[in-house]
């Protein structure tokens, strides 16, 4: 991640949403700043931690980073804290007595919701908060409002004692865009008044605040009405005008550059004067949301007739070729068809495990062993879910693997009578949400083998660090938790906590096949870092000697990207079978030689490389086309 | 409104897709453009399909190049061109590393590579040129100059000059000594190469 710092005041720069958010974060004189990683919200801590004068940390989850902005804001100085929008459940207990207590110092919340999934395991619009939670929302079109609107929002908050929620979408979080910058403003706290009966939130305290909320409410609703940030575009062609907010804003523009707009930037309160005001102008009013129809709902309760999600779709992102067709029909105008050809048909290609990747071993044993139940977790390990594994059959959402598993086995049917439960879930997944489930299922005496795949880092955002890997956010040793210890402390009988290295398959086997066995809670831990991580080291890679490779294929379910077919074939086994046989070879530039595959290879036909002869420097390109 | 320039790099996680484009965006914006930039990558680290979308002109509001209007692909490997072939507008063309990245489900049996990309993008009529990026890098020493390789073949393809471009390009590496500086030049110079000589021979 670039650290934008450096970037004087004043100057354009091409920066992603998240990196504005960061920007302003800083010069709006943040004290305190704190996230889990979740694509695609990710990147905003990441660049605020290049900031100096600030303190910036990830936490173990969403819920305890909002607690850590709260605590600042109640000590006077600004905070912020971002998340994906699945965090904002985890956090959301938090959420909603904050918004009854509110804020001294100014706290922002962004969260990124994932429109179109890029890597979510659902699609949630975070908007709901908002109105859930009293609180008012702004939505950003691109990476300069983005900018903007993160300073104007610890105003805001700060003027209301509200937290104010930024919501993002992928297509603001990542995508890249002009922004002129400012200056770093110091900001100096007021420091943590007590004040019992707004501060401690017991049913008596908590009861007046709410009359305060509801009156708060009513202000901002006002507010939204004269806000710069909701303006309306007169156009044109008065048939259709738009109520957009978000980037949805830029589809409709880019779409009918002649239709008068409605933008929402400070989309929650809705200004529902100004929507009528729209109304009057046009024939038709069309509300473009992504994803649900909030806005849409609430203009109809209004009795402000407008049409939404009649006819624009209720999932993924909108885009100027959802829009035209869209809106055409709505006029009863020919939909025009595009010049574009049709997609060819192309295999396809979802991610897969890094080479090498310290989880393949396990899961190419998982895939070994039989009449396994195997619940999942979020992470890169839900990989295992895919080819040539297929060996994880739930993921639900993060830390979840443990309760779905003791539900698993207390639940069991009679067809899982004699199947074994098995749970798999990463090292931060479990410092998240994953020990109270393991907890729950020591102490209601499950009969669950726990796999802890301790990697030594958020693997899926990136690899950044956390509790189980013993460095900071800036890379700073910091105490690193003993995971059978804490295993163990939850409960976990010290002789059932098996601690095995996950490159060398026949302990992960033999461990595993016992441990399967024994009615109750296992823990067994591999550690082993991501190969993406620092503390991760490359050794001698490894060739497969052609003649010796007798095509068993047996190479290849261990599923390592560095493995490729050379040539097929078939064999008639004396039994008169038929058997596929697939010949390989190791992309040897990539291999870090961590030898997994060489264990399964019968004939011994996997070696060490020898190199033989040095990569030749040659200056003249080549050219094969 | 005056029309913007979309171009749509497409590759694999790990390959360098977004850097490059992140590159063309730097160089669109010394030229004064307003400019663009957004993927859609799922996971992309980890070995799956990355699309980056560029748009540049006067003023750009949507980021994403809508299908059928992208006016070059630039493709790091062959089977990725051809998925994507469906976002060029008529008379677009394409800029094609020959590479292939076969993936696992591909290894394990369960889909084919396409014979040959190539001829399935030259039958559908849309304009082609293919050159081994890959080997240019690696006979220059080091597979990372594909990048490179790749910037300088869409160099000539741009409505602006591939000066422009190759100093965006060497500033990156500027830092990290004049080694590193005169590859690159060298990678983008025969990245440019390629692709000339490839359309005269078409021609
Ligand atoms: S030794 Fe085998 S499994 Fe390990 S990185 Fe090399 S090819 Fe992949
Ligand atoms: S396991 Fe050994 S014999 Fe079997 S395909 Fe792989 S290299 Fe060949």
């Amino acid at each position: 991640m670039a650290a934008v710092m450096p970037v004087p005041a004043a100057s354009r720069v091409l920066m992603s949403g998240n990196e504005a958010v960061a920007r302003a974060v800083w010069e709006a004189g943040v004290k305190v700043a704190a996230a889990y990683p979740g694509t695609p919200s990710t990147e905003m801590l990441e660049v605020i931690s290049s900031y100096p004068d600030l303190y910036a940390e990830w936490s173990v989850n969403e819920k305890v980073s909002l607690e850590v902005a709260i605590g600042a804001a109640y000590a006077g100085s600004r905070s912020f804290c971002c998340m994906k929008h699945v965090g904002m459940n985890v956090a959301s207990d938090a959420l909603m007595t904050l918004t009854l207590t509110g804020v001294v110092g100014g706290l922002v919340i962004a969260i990124a919701d994932d429109v179109g999934l890029s890597s979510s395991q659902n699609e949630q619009d975070s908007r709901y908060w908002g109105r859930f939670a009293h609180v008012p929302v702004l939505e950003p079109a691109d990476s300069q409002e983005a900018y903007a609107m993160t300073l104007y929002a610890y105003e805001l908050s700060e003027k209301f004692q509200v937290p104010v929620i930024l919501r993002m979408t992928t297509r603001i979080n990542h995508v890249k865009s002009l922004v002129t910058v400012g200056e770093r403003n110091e900001y100096v706290g007021a420091g943590f008044k007590k004040e019992p009966a707004r501060f401690v939130m017991v049913p008596g305290n908590a009861g007046k605040r709410i009359p305060l909320m509801f009156a708060r409410d009513i202000k901002l609703r006002e507010l939204a009405e004269t806000s710069e940030l909701n303006f309306i575009e007169e156009g044109s062609d008065k048939r259709v005008g738009f109520i957009a907010s978000g980037p949805a804003y830029m589809h409709v523009k880019e779409s009918f550059p002649n239709a008068p707009v409605l933008k929402l930037g400070f989309s929650s309160p809705v200004p529902f004067e100004k929507c009528r005001e729209l109304a009057a102008m046009v024939d038709l009013v069309v509300v473009v949301e992504e994803v649900e129809p909030l806005v849409e709902t609430e203009l109809k309760a209004q009795g402000i007739k407008v049409i939404g999600k009649e006819i624009l779709p209720l999932q993924g992102e909108l885009s100027p070729n959802v829009l035209k067709p869209a809106i055409a029909r709505l006029l009863g105008e020919p939909v025009t068809e595009t010049t574009a050809l049709a997609p060819m048909q192309v295999f396809p290609r979802p991610p897969t495990m890094c080479v090498a990747c310290p989880h393949l071993g396990v899961y190419y044993t998982l895939s070994q062993v039989r009449n396994l139940n195997i619940s999942g977790d979020i992470g890169c390990y839900t990989l295992g879910a895919g080819h040539p594994w297929n060996a994880l059959d739930t993921c639900v959402s993060m830390g979840a693997s443990m309760g779905v598993a003791l539900g698993m086995d207390k639940g069991r049917g009679e067809a899982d009578k004699d199947k074994r439960i098995v749970a798999v879930i990463g090292d931060s997944t479990f410092l998240h949400m994953g020990m109270q489930g393991l907890l729950d299922m020591v102490y209601n005496k499950g009969n669950v083998t726990v796999l802890l795949l301790d990697n030594r880092a958020v693997g899926m955002t990136g690899g950044q660090n956390n509790p189980g890997n013993g460095y900071g956010i800036h890379g700073e040793e910091a105490p690193r938790v003993d995971f059978a210890k804490l295993v163990s402390a939850l409960g976990v009988k010290d002789e059932r906590i098996h601690v095995v290295n996950p490159y060398e398959l026949p302990v992960l086997f033999k461990t595993i096949r016992e441990e399967v066995k024994v009615p109750e809670v296992s823990v067994i831990i591999t550690d082993q870092p991501c190969v993406l991580v620092k503390d991760y080291h490359k050794l001698k890679p490894f060739e497969v000697i052609d003649d010796k490779c007798t095509g068993c294929g047996n190479c290849i379910d261990v599923g390592c990207p560095a493995i490729h077919v050379t040539r097929r074939g078939k064999e008639v086994k004396p039994s008169g079978r038929e058997v596929d046989l697939a010949f390989v070879r190791i992309e040897t530039s990539v291999c870090t030689g961590c030898g997994l595959c060489v264990q399964p290879c019968a004939p011994k036909a996997i070696v060490h490389h020898v190199q033989t002869s040095p990569i030749q420097l040659v200056t003249k390109g080549g050219c094969a086309a | 409104m005056s029309e913007n320039t979309n171009i749509l790099v497409v590759g694999i996680g790990g390959q360098g897709v977004m850097t490059a484009t992140e590159i063309l965006a730097e160089a669109a914006i010394a030229l004064g453009h307003d400019a663009k930039k957004t993927e859609v990558a799922g996971m992309a680290q980890r070995g799956g399909v990355v699309s980056s979308h560029l748009r540049f002109g006067q003023r750009v509001l949507s980021p994403q190049i809508t299908p059928g209007t992208a006016d070059v692909l630039l493709g790091f490997e062959s089977a990725e061109a051809m998925r994507w072939q469906h976002m060029l507008k008529p008379g677009g063309i394409t800029l094609m590393n020959t590479a292939r990245l076969v993936p696992p489900v591909v290894e394990l049996g369960l889909f084919d590579y396409p014979e040959d990309p190539l001829a399935e993008i030259r039958k559908s009529g849309n304009k082609v040129v293919a050159f081994d990026a890959t080997t240019i890098a690696q006979n220059l020493g080091d597979i990372r100059l594909g990048n490179t390789v790749m910037l300088g073949a869409i160099a000539d393809h741009l409505p602006f000059g591939a000066e422009v471009l190759l100093d965006c390009v060497l500033k990156r590496f500027q830092r990290k000594g004049e080694k590193l500086v005169k590859l690159n030049r060298q990678a983008f110079e025969a990245g440019r190469a390629a692709v000339g000589e490839a359309e005269t021979a078409a021609a």
